[in-house]
């Protein structure tokens, strides 16, 4: 029987899988309007293609720190105490792109939009790759003390590892939003999408293998976990394969589906990997949080799983509705609000 | 400088900020959806112009809301850790669930509702609209149960050095949420309205689209009349929950130094000495404190001489009174803008009834545009007074605010954090009033310009806007 721990331990997992298979598309998709598309046309068409999503998929975020907050407070506390510089850039990089939506389409003046695209494009690359650098930090460890007080140096938190981690986090979300893009678009966009996320797969390859080797080598948790690693990097291999083959045969939408997979078996790998660690010391391993050290007492937990438990179902329903509405693809004459 | 010091002004800033937007969405979109909900009874099709003109302010201003409450989230964690793990306990779910039931609905909703005019059935589409509505009530209902055990910590016992959850229960049913929310959410509603009420008289006054606006006000200002009376009977409630939770805060409000004698008059305006705690030069009314503290005239006050004296035998050594000038003003100034609210609306409800709604007289008109500011001044003020009045707690009674900062994080962090949100928000509204000019100046009956004009695909031209 699971413990209260445990169970929270995966729905703030899963919480992180939601986010980063929704809003990882959509931060693709951003990092598109930049690379991808040629003129202002076909950045109407990719923004207003996750138009209706996008604010939704971040909640998926906000509910994720909400999630630690609630079950586990000192993770919550050392990690965004510890972090305090990387989460102020991460912030300002989701408010530049939050507004940037809104307020694009909203006059008609070059400048004023080459601005907000500029916002749009920065603000979908910098979250995943901040986000990459934190949750390897995890895995690697930082120099957490007795108080659990995260005292780091930029260099504890922005190395050689974590840069790999950040790098392939962002590279992963951009061709899982180019493989949304061939889901959500027709004609000449969807054709160099779709040629670009060929193309893309094979650095894409190259920085998964390196997180993974780099990962074996920097970090101790396969020493605790490796079976299950393994399992799921032979997973992760399988679906990225699957990926390609999907892709190659026009089979978009279960390509789509494989980079997601790929996406969460990552984070299904991170947080396996840390179990029952939630961050990791580098000062001694007697300072690790862990499942029990950083958690709410037995009764928050219980309530909260009650009410997780019972809301979660409804979000989904409601979600998925609302992609089942918007399931039609976007091209330059269809109602393009942003 | 001090990292506590910066911690607070960034807190207060960028909250402060937040709150410009919050209660202009809360109450938008009410309107918008009582709006669309007349579209749909009577089929008319100025009210859906109405939804649709109302819902692109609401949208722009719906944005910087959102994305300045991303900080909202972190900043407990970021700026006040030590205060997160005192509290986590309790106070995380509160936080935790305004996440999953609030901000899920709303955001998708919303996402359905700009995408969905012309692929949802009319109905489905109001019930979008209602459902926005809900999710922003119900996510002010979650953050002022957080905000509701800092001023009246209920449901809880301290564990292992920390408070933790007893009484889930209790913290819905804390007395001060009962107060507290109400208030804030027909606060908000009276924002909206307001809102809708002065730039609709400023096109009135232009004598632009003038029956459009008309109606809009009117629909407004019963929305602003009801929510403005209810607002202050719910402030009157609260002020009696103050005296028995929180006298200290009462006290300093009401720069009450010794005892108020009985009955208790209310103080309009003083000089405060906080050094040598005496007021110089007064003007009172009599009996009007006690029948604000037990809605009888009346009942003795306690000065905050006498409450520093006890709180002292009860939690130790310190100062416990806020700072003084801060409360006092800031309540008046929120009972003065509220109370300006009250007639401007009753005003309007008065010509209304005497028939002269139809031609309104431009003195009215200018008053109601005039307006706009008050909702924001009695808001920003309220706030003021409930979290500079909790002072020096964050947690009444249990934690200080010394106590809560993050240890870790460096005077030159917070510095650098402020400065940064501080450009950014700053440009932030200067960017939305320039969009919200342009919008209320483009008026209701232009057509989408995003749809059409500027599409370089030259097979985009014919582009249909399949909306209107």
């Amino acid at each position: 029987m699971l413990s209260l721990n445990e169970l929270w331990f995966i729905l703030v997992a899963v919480l992180f899988i939601g986010f980063f298979f929704l809003e990882g598309f959509d931060f693709g998709v951003g990092m598109a309007t930049g690379i991808l598309a040629k003129n202002d046309t076909e950045r109407r068409v990719l923004i207003n293609s996750i138009g209706p999503f996008w604010d939704g998929n971040e909640v998926w975020l906000l509910t994720a720190g909400g999630a630690i907050f609630a079950a586990f407070p000192n993770w919550y506390a050392t990690m965004f105490s510890g972090y305090y510089t990387p989460l102020v850039v991460l912030l300002l990089a989701l408010i530049a792109r939050g507004v940037a939506f809104e307020f694009r389409g909203k006059v008609q003046d070059n400048r004023w939009k080459k601005t907000w695209d500029i916002c749009i494009f920065i603000g979908s690359l910098l979250p995943p790759f901040l986000l990459g650098v934190v949750f390897s930090g995890f895995m690697k460890g930082l120099p957490i003390d007795g108080q659990m007080e995260m005292k780091a140096g930029l260099f504890d938190m922005v190395n050689g590892y974590t840069l790999v981690g950040g790098v392939t986090v962002t590279v992963l979300c951009f061709v899982h939003g180019l493989l949304f893009t061939v889901l959500r678009t027709e004609g000449e966009i969807q054709a160099r999408a779709r040629r670009l996320a060929k193309q893309m797969l094979y650095p894409l390859a190259a920085l998964l293998a390196l997180t993974g080797v780099a990962t074996y080598f920097a970090t101790d948790i396969f020493e605790a976990h490796g079976t299950v690693l393994s399992v799921l990097a032979l997973l992760g291999l399988a679906a990225f394969l699957l990926a390609g083959y999907f892709l190659s045969h026009k089979r978009d939408g279960w390509a789509f589906g494989m980079t997601g997979a790929v996406i969460a078996l990552a984070i299904i790998g991170v947080f396996a990997g840390l179990f029952p660690n939630v961050m990791i010391s580098s000062v001694d391993s007697a300072f690790n949080l862990t499942i029990h050290n950083a958690a709410s007492g037995h009764y928050s937990l219980k309530v909260m799983t009650i009410v997780a438990l019972s809301l979660l179902p409804f979000v989904l329903g409601y979600q998925i509705w609302s992609y089942f509405i918007f399931h039609k693809r976007v091209h330059e004459k269809s109602h393009l609000e942003y | 400088m001090d990292p506590l010091m910066l911690a607070r002004i960034q807190y207060a800033a960028t909250t402060i900020f937040h709150f410009f937007f919050v209660p202009v969405s809360i109450g938008m979109v009410f309107m918008i959806a009582v709006m669309e909900t007349m579209y749909v009874v009577k089929g008319k099709e100025e009210y859906k112009k109405m939804a649709k003109f109302w819902g692109k302010l609401f949208l722009i201003n719906f944005a910087v809301g959102v994305v300045t409450g991303i900080l909202q989230e972190f900043q407990f964690g970021m700026n006040w850790s030590d205060y997160s793990r005192f509290v986590g306990d309790v106070f995380g779910a509160p936080l935790a669930i305004e996440a999953l039931a609030a901000f899920f609905l709303e955001s998708t909703f919303i996402g359905i509702w700009i995408f969905g005019w012309d692929r949802l059935s009319k109905k489905v589409h109001l019930l979008s609209i209602w459902l926005v509505c809900f999710g922003t009530t119900l996510s002010a209902l979650w953050i002022l149960a957080a905000n509701s055990f800092m001023q009246h910590p209920v449901g809880y016992q301290i564990n292992n050095g920390r408070a933790e959850m007893t009484d889930f229960f209790a913290l819905l049913a804390n007395g001060q949420l009962w107060v507290e929310f109400p208030h804030t959410v027909l606060g908000a509603l009276a924002t909206g309205s307001f809102l809708i009420c002065g730039i609709s008289a400023y096109k009135m006054l232009k004598k632009i689209d003038y029956s459009f606006f008309k109606s809009s006000f009117k629909i407004a200002l019963v929305v602003a009349l009801c929510s403005s009376f209810l607002t202050a009977i719910f402030g009157h409630q609260q002020a009696q929950y103050l005296v028995e939770t929180q006298p200290m805060k009462m006290a300093a409000s009401e720069g009450l130094w010794g005892e108020s004698g009985d009955p208790a008059p209310w103080t309009v305006a003083a000089f405060i000495d906080p050094t040598n705690k005496e007021n110089k030069y007064e003007i009172k009314i009599p009996y009007l404190l006690s029948f604000l503290s037990y809605s009888k005239f009346s009942g003795e006050v306690k000065g905050m001489n006498e409450l520093q004296a006890e709180y002292t035998q009860k939690y130790g050594e310190g100062n416990y009174i806020p700072p003084v000038r801060t409360t006092f003003w800031s309540f008046r100034i929120m009972v003065a803008a509220g109370s300006l609210m009250i007639l401007f609306s009753a005003y309007g409800l008065y010509l209304w009834m005497r028939k002269k709604m139809d031609r309104p007289n431009k003195g009215y008109l200018r008053l109601m545009l005039f307006g706009i500011s008050l909702p924001y001044i009695a808001n920003t003020s309220g706030w003021i007074m409930t979290e500079m009045g909790r002072q020096p707690w964050t947690v009444f009674g249990l934690m200080t605010t010394a106590d809560s900062v993050s240890p870790s994080v460096t005077a030159g962090q917070v510095l650098f954090s402020i400065i940064a949100f501080c450009t950014v928000y700053a440009a932030l509204a200067v960017v939305m009033v320039f969009l919200w000019l342009k919008v209320i100046k483009q008026g209701p009956y232009k057509t989408d310009a995003s749809d059409n004009e500027h599409s370089t695909d030259p097979f985009g031209k014919e582009g249909y806007h399949a909306v209107s």
